[in-house]
């Protein structure tokens, strides 16, 4: 069988990792930004379980990793939402440009 | 030995006082005040009699000699095994002598402050000044180790400074507080070197220790002191001299003495308690105290005769061409601690040869009563003539009789007449000079005759003169005859203390001075010979007499005298120019060459390199604050450049 090589998962991991930044960089309205964050998160996980996988088949660090971020993930997404809605609240807007008060 | 720790409650009493109104004064005691004051001050001078008796009279002596004991002794700061900063309190005989003036004294300037600053806004505070300065002059006599003498050294000359400028809002109190401070902290560095001097060679600071190891001949610090010498003068010639700068400083001594006829700017209760009686008197006291090692140090002594005597003529001279009253006071204060001073430079330490300190204690100890009476006196007059000048003076002995008669009494007193209290002590400090040194013997017999013609033209300027000017001062009045009457005398707390210390003056000359004070603790034997002072006696009355030639009624014969002196009696009255040639030296000369490029490097090295820093501070945050924007993904890409560099760092350099 046909293994798929570990430099094609590395490779789509990079892009997404990239495209992740792309979107945090270029995007104004926080939503997407988040969303951004997730892909780039996603694509470290894509990392560590494909290493896992490859290299270290017969342990787990890895995998439990990459659980790890999810959770984080998830309860990150919590704290930026709620972050979000304040900031709708006080500022009648969610994009970043509107919100540049805290500079010298 | 009896116990004698209750001493410790003569100073303690004016400091809790001190604090008490300090504090609370002006909100709960401002009427109070005074009597509060006198109240705690009069148990203190109550304590102080009782210990005289203890300590005369009661204590046995041994061997014939009064012993000094060391009441407590607290160790306060410990700096080696042999050196440390001692609390404690000393009793000997000069200590007792002087809490019995001061604490009289000062007594009696309360009792007369009751009258003098009745009304005064800051009532409280004076009271609580006058406190303190009483609690440090205490402190001052009672101390056991020469650092503890510094500490109320100084703590002394800040309430005179306090009380000199107790007038903030008159421009010249404030320059003449400023002036008494600057000059005597002056002296007061030469007090501190000397004591750093003593303390090292003689490895301790305690007094009494300090005393015994520098008064034999063999101990190995006397020799180290006297064997080490800088710039032609023994260590221990430098140390003395050193303390005894101090002790000129705060006793107005030439050339030192130039902040003392400013320094009448204070109330005129004040500059009867602190610039008649103790505080200047703190500088003779100093030598005193240590005088069994200026004894072995003929040098230093030959220093303090020489300014005493000179210091004595010179303000003799100065004091018969002053015109504010209070001015000739000082002088004549100045002229007779000179007396002190050089009375105790002739002196020897022990033995009939220790004539001269115990006339120098003698004289300080009436001196203090007449020369408060006199302050008090002329506080009563100024009190009714709303002046210091004797031109708008005259014929007040009428108007004000006690008054009269106690500053008259005063007059005789300082000018040595019998049986005033001045003619023992004078009679005594001549005597001393006769045997020791002719020439000083002469400046003294000279001075004295000037005593008498000051003192007298002072009297008759102020009480004979012209005739009663009251009447022309209230003319315009209803009871001007109630009115001058009940304003001329004063209250009778200023006539009580001014009978009391008339008083002392009178009788304190009857005391056998020498059974108590001399300068081994062992009684002297002293006699007054009628012979001998038939030629101070004789010239103080000419003296006299010529006075009131001058100035008993207006004539032109002083002004005749004037004349005839010309350019010296302009001189005397410019004060010989001591203060203009401090000033030109301090503002042609210290000024410009020192002071000046001091302040430069000030403004421009150690500011110009603070400002410096801060420049630079400034300039580098303009320039990068730009970084700051505000903007969320900036610094998120901030964050990613950050990360790549570290990455190329690790990956490529650190590997």
């Amino acid at each position: 069988m046909n293994e798929i090589p570990l430099t094609h998962i590395l490779f789509l991991s990079t892009a997404l990792f990239f495209i992740g930044m792309y979107g945090l960089f270029t995007r104004r309205n926080l939503i997407t930004m988040l969303m951004s964050i997730e892909l780039m998160l996603n694509s470290v996980n894509i990392n560590f379980v494909a290493f896992n996988k490859y290299l270290f088949p017969d342990k787990l660090d890895g995998l439990f990793f990459s659980l790890f971020i999810i959770t984080i993930a998830a309860a990150e997404a919590a704290v930026a939402i709620a972050i979000i809605i304040n900031l709708y609240r006080s500022h009648q807007s969610i994009d970043v440009d509107d919100a540049t008060e805290m500079k010298f | 030995m009896s116990n004698y720790l209750y001493i410790l409650w003569i100073p303690l009493l004016p400091l809790a006082t001190f604090v008490v109104l300090g504090l609370f004064g002006r909100k709960y005691f401002a009427k109070s005040a005074g009597i509060i004051s006198t109240a705690s001050l009069l148990t203190s001078t109550i304590l102080s009699f009782v210990a005289a008796k203890q300590y005369f009279f009661v204590d046995e002596k041994v061997n014939g000699i009064y012993q000094k004991i060391i009441a407590l002794k607290y160790t306060w700061l410990q700096f080696s095994p042999n050196v440390s900063i001692d609390m404690g309190v000393i009793v000997d005989p000069i200590s007792v002598m002087m809490l019995i003036v001061v604490t009289s004294v000062s007594l009696m300037v309360h009792v007369f402050s009751l009258g003098y600053m009745k009304g005064e806004e800051r009532f409280a505070t004076y009271y609580a000044f006058l406190s303190l300065f009483t609690f440090s002059m205490l402190g001052l006599i009672l101390s056991v180790n020469i650092f503890q003498v510094y500490m109320f050294w100084e703590l002394v000359g800040a309430s005179s400074f306090l009380l000199i400028g107790y007038y903030f809002n008159k421009p010249s109190a404030v320059a003449a507080s400023k002036k008494a401070f600057i000059v005597t902290r002056f002296a007061d560095l030469g007090f501190l070197i000397g004591i750093m001097i003593m303390g090292f060679y003689g490895g301790t600071l305690d007094i009494g220790l300090l005393i015994q190891k520098l008064t034999s001949v063999q101990s190995p610090e006397f020799l180290s002191m006297t064997s080490t010498s800088f710039l032609g003068a023994s260590m221990l010639t430098w140390g003395l001299t050193l303390i005894f700068m101090g002790g000129a400083g705060k006793s107005a001594m030439f050339p030192l003495h130039i902040w003392l006829p400013d320094a009448m700017e204070g109330p005129t209760p004040v500059s009867a308690l602190i610039h008649a009686a103790t505080m200047v008197v703190a500088g003779v006291y100093l030598v005193a105290r240590l005088f069994p090692i200026f004894s072995m140090d003929e040098a230093a002594l030959t220093i303090v005769t020489y300014v005493g005597a000179f210091s004595a003529l010179l303000a003799a001279i100065i004091a018969c061409t002053q015109t504010d009253i209070k001015r000739v006071l000082a002088y004549s204060t100045m002229s007779q601690i000179g007396y002190m001073m050089f009375a105790l430079g002739i002196s020897k330490n022990g033995g009939e040869a220790g004539l001269g300190y115990m006339a120098s204690m003698f004289h300080l100890f009436t001196h203090a009563f007449f020369k408060s009476l006199l302050f008090l006196g002329a506080g009563a007059v100024i009190h009714m003539v709303h002046s210091n000048e004797m031109k708008d003076m005259g014929g007040l002995r009428k108007l004000m009789p006690i008054t009269h008669a106690a500053f008259l009494i005063a007059c005789l007193a300082i000018a040595g007449i019998p049986p005033f209290a001045g003619f023992f002590s004078k009679e005594e400090i001549l005597t001393a000079a006769f045997h020791e040194n002719k020439l000083i013997y002469g400046v003294a017999l000279f001075t004295a005759a000037l005593t008498s013609f000051y003192m007298f033209r002072l009297y008759f300027n102020i009480f004979w003169s012209k005739e009663a000017p009251a009447k022309a001062h209230s003319a315009g009045h209803d009871h001007a005859h109630n009115d001058a009457h009940d304003h001329g005398e004063g209250s009778w707390t200023m006539k009580l203390p001014l009978i009391i210390l008339a008083a002392c003056a009178v009788g304190v000359g009857f005391i056998p001075f020498s059974q108590f004070i001399t300068s081994d603790g062992a009684a002297l034997e002293t006699h007054i010979d009628m012979i001998f002072s038939i030629a101070p006696v004789s010239l103080s009355i000419i003296a006299i007499l010529l006075s009131a030639s001058f100035y008993k009624n207006q004539n032109t014969k002083s002004d005749k005298a004037v004349a005839l002196f010309g350019g010296f009696y302009r001189a005397a009255y410019k004060k010989f120019y001591v203060d203009e040639l401090y000033l030109f030296i301090t503002k042609k000369i210290v000024f410009p060459l020192i002071g000046q490029p001091i302040a430069w490097a000030d403004r421009n090295i150690v500011d110009g390199f603070v400002l410096l820093i801060a420049n630079t501070t400034a300039k580098i945050s303009t320039a990068i604050k730009g970084l700051q924007s505000g903007k969320v993904q900036n610094y998120a890409l901030y964050f990613f450049g950050g990360v790549i560099a570290l990455s190329v760092l690790f990956i490529y350099i650190w590997k």
